[in-house]
């Protein structure tokens, strides 16, 4: 009760207090125009499938790589202590770029090499990038997940006489995947916001897309568009991976 | 005369500075039962875990069937499959079915495929878990969860079997089923070594009966010897306080 007069309260305060600020008539024409809306939805729709295409050959990639370096960070054998380095350096140097900037030093800077066609197309290199940022993190989440699992479950797989390696894929591994299901389901969120980084180097997807409709039209609209078609998406996502969170919190306790 | 089945000669353990077994002498003869009692923290758990390599030794050494498995380097997986373990806290694998878990290692390491099947089917009916085979750990009570690590253990055909206070986790009303199953084992001509607080099982079953106190041997001899007349001032001590 209480909750629903204050969010009455306050929904009535900004849809009354916006308007009367000065710049409403311009902010209005240039960013909530209708006209525009629905002359651009269908194009910026249809641009948003390149990002979902890139988003859904990125995660295939972004998992099985993420997998090897959580793999060969927990390596235990001293023969391996080089893998072990290359991970935890794999892991420092591509979780401290920032994402936008990884987009252009490797999307700029390997087609820049002289590659032949089709080499040298901003997808493939963008979508490296986008691969190397997001399994670090991947790398990451499936670690704390591996490591989360009770010495006691390894204990009773070696001693029944498994391999270290059948130990990590049929004792350890199918019970930290699942624990952090929701880690990573926050992770993929994130993704594909981040793939609309990729219009920097090129690809015509809704980001860059809505930049065109911007510069033809001269209204902003056409963004306001673009962050609803985000949402539609992520919002969902975000609420699922709660969601399974909490499930997760209720079975565990 | 042939090989015990486990002998350890002077074997120490210490964890930092804490000196856990302090030169344990012993030897176990094929198909022998031996409990081994004493308070929480005199080395029992540790000295069943040195007996099958899950803790390297100090010093010393364990030799199983006249093998010094206690040697550094010495590939230990052979010897897994002959030595089961049973922990206090079952250790099953979770997101397994109690057959699924008694399989793994059968089906990894034996190279059994079809065979292991009826065969371990064979070892949950024996051990009237024949309806729960296919349930979760999880839908099992802890008796019942119990019993199906030791048959996971079975599974491997093991000849000999590590049991480390395995009915210390479980309800006073469920000792009973999972001790059941040590019987039928003992019956079979297992050899067992067994950490456990349920002294009126152990002068029942037990050929031997071990006190460890501080990290040694302090007395052992047959069970109604040790129960009846213990010898030593710090046995009667335990026993009393105890038996009470």
């Amino acid at each position: 009760m209480i909750a629903a007069v204050s969010t009455i309260a306050v929904v009535l305060a900004v849809v009354v207090l916006v308007p009367m600020a000065p710049g409403w008539e311009a902010v209005k024409k240039s960013f909530f125009d209708g006209e525009t809306f629905v002359r651009t939805f269908p194009t910026l729709l249809r641009a948003f499938l390149l990002d979902v295409a890139i988003f859904a050959w990125s995660v295939p990639m972004i998992f099985a790589l993420g997998l090897a370096i959580a793999l060969s960070r927990g390596a235990r054998s001293p023969a391996l202590f080089p893998l072990r380095v290359f991970g935890a350096v794999y892991v420092d140097l591509f979780r401290g770029i920032p994402v936008v900037l990884l987009v252009y030093l490797v999307g700029f800077g390997i087609p820049g090499l002289g590659l032949p066609r089709p080499w040298n197309s901003p997808y493939i290199w963008g979508t490296v990038a986008l691969v190397l940022t997001y399994s670090a993190y991947v790398a990451e989440v499936l670690r704390s997940g591996i490591e989360s699992i009770h010495a006691s479950q390894r204990n009773a797989a070696i001693c029944l006489g498994l391999s270290e390696r059948d130990t990590m894929r049929y004792v350890i591994l199918p019970q930290a995947i699942r624990r952090v299901v929701p880690a990573n389901m926050n992770m993929l969120v994130a993704l594909q916001k981040d793939v609309a980084l990729l219009s920097f180097i090129g690809p015509v997807e809704i980001l860059r897309q809505a930049g065109i409709f911007k510069s033809l039209l001269a209204n902003f609209t056409p963004y306001v568009v673009a962050a609803i078609i985000f949402l539609c998406v992520t919002v969902p996502a975000t609420r699922y991976a709660d969601y399974l969170l909490n499930r997760d919190r209720n079975a565990r306790s | 005369m042939p090989d015990p089945r486990l002998q350890l000669r002077g074997v120490t353990k210490s964890f930092g500075e804490v000196s856990v077994l302090k030169g344990i002498d012993m030897e176990i003869a094929a198909g022998e039962m031996v409990c081994l009692i004493g308070a929480s923290g005199s080395g029992k758990s540790t000295l069943l875990r040195c007996m099958n390599g899950l803790e390297p030794v100090d010093d010393g050494e364990v030799f199983l069937d006249g093998v010094d498995i206690a040697e550094p380097g010495f590939d230990l997986s052979t010897i897994r499959q002959r030595i089961g373990i049973v922990f206090q806290s079952f250790n099953l694998f979770p997101h397994m079915t109690a057959f699924d878990n008694a399989a793994l290692a059968p089906r990894r390491v034996l190279g059994e495929a079809d065979s292991a099947k009826a065969r371990i089917t064979g070892l949950f009916e024996r051990f009237a878990l024949g309806d729960h085979m296919h349930k979760y750990p999880d839908q099992l009570s802890g008796g019942q969860q119990q019993r199906v690590a030791v048959i996971r253990a079975l599974a491997m055909k093991p000849n000999t079997m590590l049991l480390d206070e395995i009915t210390s986790a479980l309800d006073p009303e469920l000792v009973g089923e999972v001790l059941d199953v040590l019987r039928q084992l003992r019956d079979d001509g297992m050899t067992m070594v067994l950490a456990t607080h349920e002294m009126s099982f152990a002068r029942e079953v037990a050929d031997r009966v071990v006190f460890m106190d501080q990290g040694v041997i302090a007395e052992e001899g047959r069970p109604e010897q040790i129960f009846s007349a213990p010898q030593q001032a710090r046995t009667q001590q335990f026993l009393a306080s105890v038996l009470r």
